[in-house]
């Protein structure tokens, strides 16, 4: 089963002059969104992206961009409450 | 630094003690001690898995590798699953380079390579701890199940190993923690439509029957986004959960056949907050995503619940 969010909300930017084909990211993210063809990445589908940020940490060339962040809604409100960013509020490990 | 010996073999208390986590028993955290186990009986040849100290998430790896040899290193994550630690950043490229300094794991082992789980690359950036540590970090399969196969194909992770999915049985030991967490909120406003209920356009007075209907919809409702829109979370038409949650909350409203009644705003709301609430246990929600969605069920979630409780007043005091 694929599952995909909305559609057409991911911050993910790939700039592909700065890629250097190491297909890290292919390796580190767990949707399947990246692809390596003809020695440089491309996006199969943004819309599967969550934006967990492995694929930026892991690109030595930096050619990755994503704003990170948990897509929860309980957090979200927590960061608005606090007037914080959005923050993951589980201290004990059950949740996310 | 000594090593610690471990085995795959599961207590009943660390049973009893994943039981207690997955309902939210207890507020304690969950840790195991950070540093370095030997399971088997491991030499310098062995590999080296790297895991949280989340303690459910230190027990499924190890029970999954049975008749192994091998290291397992436990960062410090404060107790959260790889994950959500990942996310945090305390699973991350520092800790982890302080984690091999205090083992001395290079003086351990031979090799130079590190298993680590996929999603700890949220937070760990493999060419700097090879850059700084001169460990070579591998990422290895999502889930623990997976490492040993993993392991006997020369760690090579297959496509499928390497993504995330959300399966009915993950979906489901998801559940008891939201059951947990909303059940209070559920209650309180079943009690507040209770305390409204006495107000009647002849007087005063606790009619217990409607009382009856009020506890029974309110819980319906909660059921709809708690249980029931996580379970059948592919089949319901609709990307954003807070409009899964509403048609959930709809079709409840029809089966009990108060769709001409305030029922219908204030279950449809009450099932698609908690639905929205969801995201957070879902695998595959982004933060942008899950802010669009907000924007817009937000208000129309409070409006309707609002409307519902004026329309539900109205009915009794106008009579
Ligand atoms: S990790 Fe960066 S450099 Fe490597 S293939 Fe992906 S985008 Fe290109
Ligand atoms: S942010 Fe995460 S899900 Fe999105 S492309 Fe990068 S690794 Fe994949």
């Amino acid at each position: 089963m694929q599952t995909t969010y909305l559609k057409n909300v991911s911050t993910l930017t790939l700039n592909v002059d700065k890629c250097i084909g190491c297909g890290m990211c292919v390796v580190v993210c767990p949707h399947n969104v990246f692809a390596l063809q003809e020695k440089k990445a491309t996006v199969l589908d943004l819309d599967r992206c969550m934006e967990c940020g492995a694929c930026q940490t892991n690109c030595v060339a930096e050619a990755i961009y994503v704003k990170k962040g948990v897509g929860c809604a309980a957090g979200i409100i927590l960061g608005v409450v606090k007037g914080t960013e959005p923050t993951c509020g589980c201290s004990g490990g059950g949740c996310c | 630094m000594s090593i610690i010996k471990t085995s795959s073999t599961l207590s009943l208390s660390d049973r009893l003690g994943s039981i207690k986590v997955r309902w939210g028993i207890g507020r304690t955290i969950y840790m195991k001690e950070p540093g370095l186990y030997a399971l088997g009986e491991p030499d310098e040849n062995s590999p080296v898995i790297v895991t949280a100290n989340y303690k459910l998430t230190f027990d499924i790896v190890r029970s999954k590798l049975v008749g192994f040899n091998l290291y397992i290193l436990v960062l410090d994550t404060k107790g959260v699953n790889v994950w959500c630690a990942a996310g945090k950043g305390t699973f991350g490229t520092d800790e982890l380079i302080t984690r091999l300094k205090a083992t001395h794991l290079s003086e351990v082992v031979a090799h130079r390579t590190l298993i680590l789980p996929q999603l700890g690359a949220v937070g760990v950036a493999a060419h700097e701890i090879k850059k700084q540590t001169g460990f070579k970090v591998v990422f290895g399969p999502v889930r623990a199940e997976d490492l040993s196969t993993f392991l006997i194909n020369e760690m090579n992770a297959t496509p499928e190993m390497r993504q995330v999915r959300f399966p009915l049985r993950d979906r489901f030991v998801l559940i008891p923690v939201e059951l947990v967490g909303f059940v209070l909120p559920t209650l309180l406003l079943a009690l507040f439509l209770t305390g409204l209920s006495i107000f009647h356009h002849n007087g005063l007075y606790f009619d217990a029957h409607e009382a009856k209907i009020i506890l029974r919809n309110t819980v319906l409702a909660y059921v709809g986004g708690v249980a029931i829109t996580p379970i059948c979370l592919p089949w319901i038409p609709f990307r954003s959960f807070s409009a899964k949650g509403a048609l959930v909350g709809i079709v409840l409203v029809m089966l009990i056949s108060a769709i001409m009644t305030p029922w219908l705003l204030i279950m449809t709301a009450i099932s698609s907050f908690i639905a929205m609430n969801f995201t957070g246990s879902s695998t595959y929600t982004s933060l942008s995503g899950v802010q669009k969605e907000m924007r817009l069920a937000v208000p129309l979630q409070l409006a309707a619940l609002v409307m519902g409780i004026v329309w539900f007043m109205a009915l009794r005091l106008i009579g």
